[in-house]
């Protein structure tokens, strides 16, 4: 009885949504009508949690969740809320991949016309697809600032339609937030590359960052796993917002404008996805020192490939190599911050060591260099010997003014007394010589064989 | 014996009044005992307060660097805080240097309780989880925080100057702050039972953490390191912690056993290859076939093909060596520096710069990075001969009268050899094709003169040199 009535009402709805004309007393179309929005928001509309859940998932694989230095900004004026931290950043939480919580990471759609094969959102994938609506993703990042679980938002997009299309759905969420709601928290938006100019522009005088992915450490890669992409678009577009970001910095010197164009002060940023492709640490290292000097970019981050729900066949489905992503940060940072150029890091079409640090390696590759003496080295020898970070070398160069650093002394220096030692000379510490050149030296430094943090 | 008792645990003007005192009638710290009120009453209770603090007169000078450490130290949880920053002052005395050794057990201790303490208003500023009582314009939002040190009144003004358009409370067991919308208010602190239990958007929340995370990665330790478990029990996300763990192996098991489904619609094919026009009458046609030019390995390394610009047919060609730095980004060749420069002689030698084609004899930026920089590197005759192409077909297209030939690269590009500068400089030259050719010097090599006289001398050349050009341009818009 109950079948019939539904295959009744089913063979209704039917009628009506093909605009047959009902005769039947009592059945009024305005009733039925009614019936099938009922339905349609039961069945279809997704809730925003749904949403949420999907476009979440979509957005993981960006690493970047930076919330860090941009300007100096709060709601002081009681229009409007939220502020930032500038320096540091804040994680508001932290996920069990040991990855800071600092943005809401969404995308705007996971639809997308492209087919990279590495990529979850891929048109040929049979991930579950949705799509906020503008008004959804400022609501959302509101309600979620306001209990103080983010910093702010870091939007993306699949692309849909056109470039001009996405970048101008991705904008107008900025928009919307800074125009209508004043919010002065962090925004990082996703640049589409190609986007038109106007729309560049608009990004930057809203968001804190902008960000386009190179993806892939090498053209060809590129054009074998994302044949819809195309690197000189992306370089292209990395040009375009390096200018305008050192004309709004020459603006800002400047001071003679009252108030210069903003744009994106927490500059750009780009990702590599690393073990996808068979290119070497020097190939992915070269291209990173590329980038930062010719884009000035704030930061490259390097993806470890992993396993995606509905994976292509295409790619390498095992454990992402997460220590060669860490050992990858590592040469990054003796790019930045330690006056290492990349030939010295690693050689031509090689990898890094996994089971020491490059700075370690180098060192052992150098060492007629060492011992050196803590006592009266220069920082950029300093900066070289393994253990020591940019911190402690500034602290040893304050405290030799006044006092002989000894053996002692390194604990509260907080330098890793077992890595520095074979390389330094203290007042009351000296290495033999027969140690630094003994072969077996880097034996010391291998980690003991464990598991690779699971403990709980 | 001196007995210190203090207004409250975070009291350091009383500290730096008391300390101070002390410190000029030569009190040794061994002979000071310090207190909280409310605190050891049982010992101090008998104890009169100590006479030499009434006389307050006199200063001496410590380091600026204490002062901000010993102001967050103060705030630490260990009951010794007050000795050990007088002990530290005690030696400062007489020692003004002593801030930065580092190495020194005082100054360690310090500076490790006033970085407990930062990190601790830091961890309070990212842990603190507000819940909302009431909806909308009544919504006052609630947070309950157990921090580790007296930091309350330290993370407060983060929350004013974030939150300033709602009322909101931080409750904690020491001392509890309130923003009403226009002031900071601190009351006494109170039990988890006052604070509210849930809030609406938990759920949604935890959604988003248990979405956000990626199971291939699992990396507790890391995650324990910045989020210690004794935050836990205020964090609404962490009661999924547990369950996400149990499950990650498995999820990321799953991930890579399950073969690739089929895609539920046909893959698309990537369009075809765009077909390339070689048609070479057209610069548009040119321009989008040298955007994908390989012919040397510069294209690599550098951003963009930067192509020739100006008139389809104009009578002069200004040809310069390569893009720079900021051409490679813009697209645009002689907008830089290099390009101002030029844009100032052509002015004032009469040439309209509207009405002349402007190109490079290698049109990509050939560069060697130089930390943040990169730095200009001449191209070799490889390069510029894989480039010559382009400059031919566009010499085909413009079909210029005259051809300006700016420094030795482009001098060797237009007499297809290497050609002298000095020995061929501003003259007119017959070029084969019946066409003419000067030389003169490229913009660049003006702005890298190290001498100001010299500079202003070669200028004056560079201009007289394109004179010529000028003339030229002015006889052929008057048989025009």
């Amino acid at each position: 009885m109950a079948l019939k009535n539904k295959n009744q009402r089913l063979a209704h709805l039917f009628m009506v949504c093909s605009n047959i004309k009902l005769t039947a007393a009592g059945e009024s179309i305005e009733l039925v009508l009614r019936q099938i929005r009922q339905l349609n928001q039961r069945d279809f509309k997704m809730d925003v949690q749904r949403k949420l859940e999907i476009l979440a998932d979509a957005a993981k694989y960006d690493a970047s969740c930076a919330s860090s230095g941009t300007e100096k900004r709060d709601s002081s004026d009681r229009k409007g809320m939220g502020s930032t931290a500038p320096g540091m950043g804040i994680c508001h939480s932290y996920a069990p991949d040991g990855r800071c919580i600092s943005l809401l990471k969404v995308l705007l759609t996971n639809a997308c016309n492209y087919d990279c094969l590495y990529c979850v959102n891929r048109a040929s994938s049979n991930v579950p697809r949705a799509r906020f609506t503008v008004e959804e993703v400022v609501k959302l990042t509101l309600d979620f600032y306001r209990r103080n679980y983010i910093e702010g938002l870091f939007l993306s997009s699949g692309i849909i339609r056109s470039p001009d299309y996405t970048m101008e759905q991705v904008v107008s969420v900025a928009r919307k937030l800074r125009e209508e709601h004043h919010f002065r928290g962090y925004i990082h938006l996703k640049t589409i590359p190609e986007a038109d100019d106007a729309l560049i522009t608009e990004a930057g005088k809203y968001a804190d960052r902008l960000s386009i992915n190179i993806e892939m450490p090498e053209e060809t890669s590129l054009q074998q796993f994302a044949p819809e992409k195309d690197v000189r678009a992306i370089r292209r577009t990395m040009g375009r917002l390096r200018l305008k970001l050192d004309e709004a910095e020459e603006n800002r010197a400047a001071k003679t404008k009252a108030r210069p164009q903003r744009f994106a002060p927490a500059g750009q940023s780009t990702q590599m996805i690393v073990g996808a492709d068979s290119a070497s640490d020097h190939t992915i290292l070269h291209t990173s020192s590329n980038l930062y000097g010719s884009y000035k970019l704030r930061r490259v981050y390097y993806s470890a490939f992993s396993p995606i729900p509905d994976a292509s066949r295409a790619l390498p489905l095992v454990q992402p190599p997460l220590l060669r992503e860490h050992r990858l940060y590592q040469a990054d940072w003796l790019m930045r911050f330690y006056g290492f150029d990349v030939g010295e890091i690693v050689d031509d079409s090689a990898m890094l060591p996994l089971d020491i640090d490059p700075k370690l390696a180098w060192a052992l590759r150098h060492r007629d260099r060492f011992p050196l003496d803590i006592n009266r080295a220069s920082r950029e020898e300093l900066l070289r010997v393994p253990g020591f970070g940019t911190k402690a070398v500034e602290r040893i160069i304050a405290t030799r003014r006044t006092t002989t650093i000894r053996l002692a002394d390194l604990a509260r220096l907080h330098v890793p007394c077992n890595k520095a030692l074979p390389f330094i000379v203290l007042s009351d510490h000296r290495p033999s010589p027969h140690r630094l050149d003994a072969a077996g030296l880097i034996e010391r430094f291998k980690p003991k064989a464990t598991q690779l943090g699971f403990g709980f | 014996m001196q007995y210190i008792t203090l207004d409250t645990e975070t009291d350091f003007d009383g500290w730096r009044a008391a300390a101070r005192s002390l410190a000029l009638h030569h009190v040794q710290p061994a002979d000071v005992a310090w207190t909280v009120h409310g605190r050891d009453a049982e010992l101090f209770v008998t104890q009169a307060p100590s006479p030499i603090l009434a006389v307050n007169e006199g200063t001496f000078n410590v380091s600026s660097k204490f002062v901000d450490l010993a102001r967050a130290a103060i705030l630490h949880r260990d009951p010794e805080r007050f000795a050990i920053l007088y002990r530290l002052l005690w030696r400062l005395k007489d020692n003004h240097d002593l801030m930065d050794v580092a190495i020194d057990p005082d100054v360690a201790l310090v500076t490790a309780m006033a970085r407990a303490v930062h990190r601790d208003e830091h961890k309070m500023h990212a842990f603190v989880r507000f819940r909302e009582i009431g909806r909308e314009r009544a919504a006052h939002f609630v947070a309950w925080f157990e921090p580790e040190h007296h930091i309350v009144e330290l993370a407060a003004p983060f929350f004013a100057k974030r939150f300033a358009d709602m009322p909101w409370s931080i409750l904690t067991p020491d001392l509890c702050a309130h923003w009403d919308g226009h002031s900071l208010s601190f009351t006494p602190g109170v039990s988890k039972s006052e604070a509210p239990g849930e809030d609406r958007l938990e759920e949604t929340w935890r959604r988003y953490y248990a979405s956000i995370f990626n199971p291939a990665r699992l990396k507790v330790k890391a995650m324990q390191k910045e989020m210690p478990k004794k935050y836990w029990r205020n964090l609404p996300e962490a009661s999924i912690i547990k369950p996400l763990i149990e499950d990650a192996e498995r999820m990321t098991g799953a991930m890579i056993a399950n073969a690739a489904t089929d895609p539920h619609k046909p893959q698309k094919r990537p369009e075809a290859l765009m077909i390339r026009t070689t048609a070479a009458d057209d610069l548009e046609a040119l321009r989008e076939e040298a955007a994908h030019c390989r012919a040397c390995p510069l294209y690599k390394d550098a951003t963009q093909t930067v192509f020739g610009e100006g008139p389809k047919h104009a009578n002069i060609m200004l040809v310069g060596e390569q893009p720079g730095d900021k051409e490679d980004l813009a697209g645009h060749p002689f907008v830089g520096p290099a390009g101002q420069m030029l844009d100032r002689a052509l002015e004032e030698a009469g040439v309209d710069r509207k009405r002349v084609y402007v190109t490079n004899a290698v049109k990509h930026f050939k560069f060697v990075p130089r930390g943040k920089i990169r730095l200009h590197q001449k191209p070799n005759t490889p390069e510029i001969k894989a480039c010559r192409q382009w400059y031919e077909r566009e010499l085909a297209v413009v079909q210029p009268d005259l051809v300006v030939a700016m420094g030795a690269t482009a001098a060797q590009s237009v007499f297809g050899k290497i050609t002298p500068i000095g020995k061929t400089r501003g003259r007119l030259i017959d070029l084969p094709d019946g066409r003419k050719a000067l030389v003169t010097v490229h913009p660049s090599y003006l702005l890298r003169l190290p001498d100001p006289e010299a500079k202003v001398l070669e200028y004056q050349r560079f201009v007289e040199d394109l004179k010529i050009v000028a003339g030229l341009q002015k006889k052929a818009a008057r048989a025009a």
